[in-house]
């Protein structure tokens, strides 16, 4: 019973809480600029429009494009379930569970990149185009700081993300952390590397992607987005918190975590401007390489030459 | 238990004879014309049977043989649990690209031998995985080789055909001298071509690296991996489409299995050889995919995708040799497990997708992707298969080819987390790393492929017409598509049974009991999630349909206010490949064509293309084989043609060898 109700209690904390936490994002940047900003929970009342309104198909798209969102929203929601809000075991830890997280969200973006391709319009074509080229670049930088974590705590399952910067010698756990943040900004094409509030369609990227989405399937579609940004925002947030024992306490602590982490977001969006598009991939591989580095730092007790 | 063998005989008789009668048959009758392919794939299906009913009584240890006696010479068969799980495949893949090539090839203009060659093939492939002496392995192999070469040119009016062929027969060629000299060494240091006494040698470590190298080297230019690829993109778009999916699903893969049984007699593996093929691997991964992206050609693109499969099932391999040798029974077993696996999981979709793309030339007469769009409309089955071949190739969830590579990052993790030694260490990173890279690299390439091929708009107006393949290719690509979903899903229900026995072949005599029960919770976790995600699916799906209903159909997709959108402003495959091929361009000799006129308002029209040449082939292999030829050219005023010439290097000879023989 425990055990389903910790696996539960993730996905639905991700519905309820992810709009929440775009809200906080928007109106701290809208703070810091000297607006006034939308309400935190704009983002509710954005989704519940949108699920009222009617569906808009292209001529163009497919059977492809009509699945694509329910495809998108349920492996995303399915992902959050590997992520526990509380250090307990359940049944989606498993060896090797982060890499099925990971494939998860790797089916829906193959779906996401599809249904923008399906609608023959170019624009959407360049946004898939660059989701799916700095996608390819971020997964290896993913993979090289997870291990670091699961070599730190000798645990090969996503539990690892507990207790790892316990076993990590002089704090050398931040070259860890550094790169996991830079990924949590470009896998949901946050500022520097997208601007999700842009109006211009020839430099977004996954907002143009979904153009020609109206109604219901757009609806869908954000909030899968809204999902997936507070599952790499809990990933981190859980990597930098130590574990107790105390459930409660933790979740308290866990919710100020996240709450700063998206005014954390917030206040990156508004120091910084987006990087030029051909710069991404050098941002990246920097990434990439504080990555390793911090792996070889990280493990070096554990070698013998 | 020489009679288990009675089938495979009968097997090997009933497919020879039916290609020999498909030489003479009435080529206008369609009744005589079907003899030939519904009796290979019937009596696939049926030895099929019969070997998943014995698959559970061979076990390692005990290696069922049969002597097939011979003027001169005994030839041994033989069947152990790699054996069997390499037939498994094999029959799969001839029993539904023989149902597929039925249909496929109404309309083509072939020869009468084209059944013949094709039931060499799979006979060639059924007698190299069973023998068990070397002489019997090289003549099989030789007819594997032969028949898959003439199979290759069965176009001889396409010059390209005939050059793809000719580069296939040579390497195959070369590969095969490597392999005798490999196969000589151990003959020399047991005094028998008799593989049950070429197990427990021992042998020198000299003597067995050096027989690593020569049969890594000679099977790999059958496996096709980088720098040893370069027939497979030229033979695979040449040959028919039914043969390119038995050539690319299982052939390539013999190529594996031999470098895999030489290494069980050159026990104990040495970690160099892990090291060695794990480079390998990852460059023929991850350049194999980066190839692939800028290929244009539907079947070339997948003959590229074949040689990072190879790549991925060597990371395998490799790790599994680094475990064995560092004595951690659980890596070498999850990498073996990865890479058999995957041998298994890309010959059901490589199949697959060479099918899917042969459907796709048969239809519209044309393999070249920016030709095409829209065709989801127009072949709706064709289009689903193809999806789900391709998903299952990117390695993503609910299909066969996560759980391969699944078992590999396992490998990788458990050698990270366990391995002291920092070389084994970083080369299970590396292993990991690049699997990431290559799954990443592998979704832009297959989203590329349906999206241009499939969805949008058609690129020309031929498309119009096109129509839907006949049934039994439907059938024969279904079939394949099954399979990938039945692994999938059921990870925990077919592993245990299926691999554990071959990988027990290969990890030395490790002790794999725990890995085996970690397998096992492994699959069952991952098998029942899957499941629960699938009734998520079907929820979120109904929530969704009962919220859609109020819909339209009849707008235009957004042109950004432009009013009169044409098919040709659509994304293509060079444009969406642009970026990655841009920025990996130092390794891949890429180059860029964009033909316009720097007027104010333009007359001509404006287009880009974008290629990539294989520079591997281009800037190697060919000018290493123009020095050589120069070289040899030195020779050729001895080879004149002149009778009078030979007669008298004949009598020369002759007078030589008296001379000799006095002294």
């Amino acid at each position: 019973m425990n055990n389903i109700l910790t696996i539960i209690a993730s996905p639905l904390a991700a519905i309820i809480f992810s709009p929440l936490f775009v809200g906080i994002i928007v109106k701290i940047k809208a703070l810091l600029s000297g607006r006034k900003g939308p309400p935190l929970i704009q983002q509710y009342s954005n989704i519940f429009k949108l699920l009222k309104k009617e569906i808009v198909y292209s001529k163009t798209t497919s059977s492809i494009f009509k699945i694509a969102p329910v495809v998108i929203l349920s492996t995303t929601i399915l992902a959050t379930c590997f992520i526990p809000l509380v250090p307990e075991k359940t049944t989606f830890q498993f060896q090797g569970d982060i890499i099925l997280m990971l494939y998860l969200l790797g089916l829906s973006r193959f779906f996401l990149i599809l249904s923008a391709l399906d609608t023959g319009s170019s624009f959407e074509g360049m946004g898939a185009s660059r989701e799916a080229f700095y996608s390819a670049l971020i997964e290896p930088i993913i993979f090289i700081c997870l291990v670091t974590l699961m070599c730190l705590t000798k645990n090969p399952t996503i539990s690892s993300i507990f207790d790892s910067q316990i076993n990590s010698g002089a704090g050398m756990i931040i070259l860890t952390i550094i790169p996991l943040f830079v990924v949590l900004l470009a896998e949901n094409t946050r500022i520097p590397f997208d601007d999700p509030t842009t109006h211009l369609e020839l430099t977004m990227i996954h907002e143009v992607m979904i153009l020609d989405n109206s109604g219901p399937s757009l609806a869908f579609m954000e909030y899968a987005s809204y999902i997936k940004l507070w599952l790499f925002s809990l990933i981190f947030a859980l990597t930098i918190l130590p574990s107790f024992d105390n459930n409660i306490l933790f979740s308290l602590i866990l919710a100020v975590t996240m709450s700063l982490i998206a005014v954390f977001i917030g206040f990156i969006e508004f120091i910084m401007a987006r990087v030029h598009l051909l710069k991404i991939p050098q941002l990246l591989f920097s990434a990439a390489v504080i990555a390793l580095l911090g792996f070889f730092i990280n493990i070096t007790k554990f070698l013998t030459w | 238990m020489a009679t288990m063998f009675v089938p495979f005989i009968i097997y090997i008789l009933i497919v020879f004879s039916a290609g020999i009668i498909s030489l003479f048959i009435n080529n206008k009758n369609s009744i005589q014309k079907s003899i030939a392919p519904l009796t290979i794939c019937g009596s696939s299906i049926v030895i099929l049977a019969y070997l998943l009913s014995i698959f559970k009584n061979i076990i390692a240890t005990d290696v069922t043989v049969f002597n097939w006696q011979m003027p001169y010479a005994t030839m041994k068969m033989g069947i152990d649990p790699l054996t069997a799980f390499m037939l498994i495949p094999l029959f799969i893949l001839i029993s539904v690209t023989s149902l597929y090539g039925w249909k496929y090839l109404d309309g083509h203009k072939l020869d009468r031998t084209h059944w013949l060659f094709y039931s060499l093939l799979a006979i060639g492939m059924v007698l190299v995985l069973l023998s068990r002496d070397a002489i019997l392995f090289i003549f099989s192999w030789e007819i594997m080789s032969v028949s898959s070469f003439f199979l290759v040119i069965s176009d001889k009016t396409n010059s390209e055909t005939l050059r793809g062929g000719l580069i296939y027969f040579v390497t195959a060629h070369i590969g095969a001298a490597l392999m005798f000299a490999a196969f000589f060494i151990l003959a020399s240091a047991s005094g028998s071509f008799e593989f049950s006494s070429w197990s427990n040698l021992h042998l020198p470590v000299m003597k067995a690296n050096l027989i690593f190298v020569l049969a890594l080297l000679g099977f790999g230019t059958k496996a096709g991996f980088i720098p040893l690829h370069v027939w497979l993109p030229l033979a695979h778009p040449a040959a028919p489409s039914h043969v390119s999916a038995l050539m690319s699903g299982i052939m390539i893969k013999m190529g594996i299995y031999a470098i895999l049984r030489i290494l069980t007699f050159i026990t104990p593996y040495q970690t160099w050889w892990g090291i060695t093929i794990i480079i390998i691997g990852v460059i023929s991964g991850v350049w194999g995919v980066l190839f692939a992206i800028g290929q244009h050609d539907i079947k070339k693109l997948l003959a590229y995708h074949s040689v990072e499969n190879i790549g991925i099932i060597m990371l395998g391999m490799g790790i599994g040799i680094i475990g064995v040798s560092h004595g951690n029974s659980i890596i070498a077993f999850f990498g073996f497990a990865g890479a058999l696996l995957h041998i298994l999981n890309h010959a059901m979709f490589k199949g697959l997708l060479f099918m899917g793309a042969g459907a796709i030339i048969r239809q519209t007469g044309t393999g070249e992707i920016d030709k095409l769009g829209g065709l989801i409309r127009k072949m709706p089955l064709t289009a689903i298969l193809f999806i789900i071949g391709s998903i299952a190739i990117s390695g993503l969830p609910f299909f066969n080819g996560f759980i391969s590579e699944l078992m590999i990052y396992l490998s990788s993790i458990f050698g990270v987390i366990e391995l002291t030694s920092t070389v084994g260490v970083f080369m299970a990173l590396l292993v990991g790393m690049s699997l990431a890279i290559i799954g990443g690299l592998a979704i832009a390439c297959f989203t590329k492929v349906i999206g241009t091929v499939f969805l949008g708009e058609p690129r020309t107006k031929f498309i119009n017409d096109v129509k839907e393949v006949p049934l039994p290719m439907i059938i024969g690509m279904a079939i394949l598509a099954l399979i990938c979903i039945f692994i999938g899903l059921g990870s925990y229900f077919i592993l245990p049974s299926l691999i554990i026995t071959p990988i027990a072949v290969l990890t030395n005599g490790a002790d794999i009991d725990t890995s085996i029960v970690l397998m096992k919770t492994i699959t069952k976790n991952i098998t029942y999630i899957l499941l629960l995600g699938t009734i998520v699916f079907a929820a979120i799906f109904i929530i969704y349909a009962f919220l859609s209903k109020r819909s339209r159909k009849n707008v235009k997709t957004w042109g950004c206010g432009y009013s009169l959108p044409n098919n040709n402003m659509q994304y293509t495959s060079s444009s969406f490949a642009e970026p990655i091929i841009t920025y990996f361009s130092f390794s891949l000799n890429s180059k860029k064509k964009l033909q316009n006129d720097h007027e104010i308002f333009p007359q001509n029209k404006w287009y880009f293309k974008s290629f990539v040449n294989d520079w591997i082939l281009t800037k190697i292999y060919e000018p290493l084989i123009k020095t050589i030829e120069k070289f040899l050219k030195l020779f050729r005023w001895f080879q004149n043609g002149k009778s009078g010439n030979y007669v008298l290097y004949i009598a020369i000879t002759l007078i030589l060898i008296i001379i000799w023989k006095f002294l």
